[in-house]
């Protein structure tokens, strides 16, 4: 294993979600689900991030914060889209103030479903993520090409 | 061991017991909160994986800063090793302390200057006391050399109670712990986003750790000569058991705001410090 994916540092952004996949996220930090004990620190600072954490559909409000955000993680880093929201709006998709998943404004590595998304679904998908971040690191990634994937939603 | 050996032995193998120490503290700290709590190595992946980020510089000074940090924080305990004057030991190592305030500063963030300057107020909290323990060893041993201290007759515990619970005292906030972590805690990551560093990434962080380890090891060693006539396994136990207690003391506590930090940290100065350096001559009759 390299060594980014042996101390994933995770930043965790809440893009207009309405915070149950916030605190899932914040509960697989709690004794029950430790994600410590893989090397994950939660830290607030994007210069600090290897992944970064999303939950809830974008709006036009938090847009430019996400790709603020997004700009100030260094390189190598991956992005996880947590949540039904994150990945495509979720039920409120047809808002006229929500954009859709977190794919419209950055680009996302890892998408975990659920509504809200349960903790060992959030912590294996980080794990999937730093596997990606292992391959970045070693610059042998290579991107999935977007329209032939299928994205889960709904 | 003569000095020189001592000084190289500090330098090499300092960053692994460092190392070490930081994996036990964080080992420890989540079996106290009933966690498994990371890898034992864990300090020594986050380092090689800060090492291996890209893009970090965000100005052409902070590398020179946190270099002179490391150098001088380094050299403040290649000479502690060495059996230098503990004196000039410890004014190296504010030296060393300053220029990490100043690779804060140079960074054009308001968190990153409420770090910084936070950071200066923690320092003026433990200065006294530290430069108190130098005092009160000196009055102890007769000499400010670390060799002579630490090959004296008689454990300075004895006859510097006040000034060893002082030391502990300000242990706390130069290991940066609840309830004295004011402006980059140990372990929350996020309070004033870690102020002092939330500039400092990648490589440059990484010497920020590098420089965080050589000086845990030289400020145990001092904690270590108060013990050290005792014998290796005491002195070594006695340690072990102190640093027990500041992770248990980081559980259990919160931060305190600033002004009862520098409060509590300077009467603890003067009550316990200041007034055992004037009974240390009636405590030495008495021994």
């Amino acid at each position: 294993m390299g060594n980014a994916m042996r101390s994933p540092w995770v930043l965790h952004y809440d893009a207009s979600s309405c915070n149950g996949c916030d605190i899932e996220v914040l509960a697989c930090l709690t004794p029950v689900y430790d994600a410590e004990r893989l090397g994950i620190i939660n830290t607030g600072n994007p210069k600090h991030a290897d992944v970064l954490l999303i939950t809830g559909g974008v709006n036009a409000q938090n847009t430019s914060v996400v790709e603020n955000l997004y700009a100030q993680m260094l390189e190598p880093k991956v992005v996880v889209a947590i949540g039904a929201c994150a990945l495509s709006g979720g039920i409120f998709a047809s808002c006229y103030n929500i954009r859709g998943g977190i794919d419209t404004v950055i680009p996302v590595d890892v998408y975990v479903p659920g509504c809200a998304a349960r903790p060992q679904a959030i912590i294996t998908g980080i794990l999937q993520a730093v596997a990606i971040l292992g391959a970045k690191a070693q610059g042998t990634h290579v991107p999935v090409d977007k329209a032939a994937r299928e994205k889960v939603c709904q | 061991m003569t000095p020189l050996l001592g000084a190289l032995l500090y330098v090499v193998l300092a960053p692994v017991l460092g190392c070490l120490l930081a994996g036990a503290d964080r080992i420890a700290t989540a079996r106290m909160q009933r966690r498994q709590g990371p890898p034992l190595l864990q300090p020594y992946y986050d380092l090689r994986k800060l090492m291996g980020k890209r893009g970090a510089e965000i100005n052409g000074f902070q590398g020179y800063y946190l270099t002179g940090f490391l150098l001088f924080t380094a050299g403040a305990g290649a000479l502690f090793f060495h059996g230098g004057d503990l004196l000039l030991v410890v004014f190296a190592l504010t030296l060393g302390a300053v220029m990490l305030v100043m690779a804060a500063f140079s960074a054009n963030s308001p968190y990153a200057h409420m770090g910084a300057h936070r950071e200066l107020l923690q320092m003026l909290a433990y200065e006294p006391m530290l430069i108190l323990t130098a005092l009160g060893l000196y009055l102890a041993t007769h000499s400010f050399a670390v060799s002579a201290i630490a090959s004296a007759a008689q454990a300075p515990v004895l006859v510097l109670p006040g000034v060893f619970l002082g030391y502990l005292f300000i242990l706390t906030i130069k290991l940066r712990k609840s309830p004295f972590d004011l402006s980059s805690s140990h372990h929350a990551h996020q309070e004033l986003v870690r102020g002092l560093t939330v500039e400092i990434s990648g490589g440059n962080l990484a010497l920020v750790e590098l420089a965080h380890w050589y000086e845990n090891v030289l400020l145990l060693g001092i904690l270590y000569l108060f013990l050290a006539p005792w014998g290796v396994a005491a002195a070594l136990a006695g340690v072990a058991l102190c640093y027990l207690l500041e992770v248990v003391v980081d559980n259990s506590s919160a931060r305190l705001r600033w002004e009862t930090a520098l409060r509590s940290s300077w009467l603890v100065a003067l009550a316990l410090g200041g007034l055992n350096i004037l009974l240390v001559p009636a405590l030495q009759k008495g021994f």
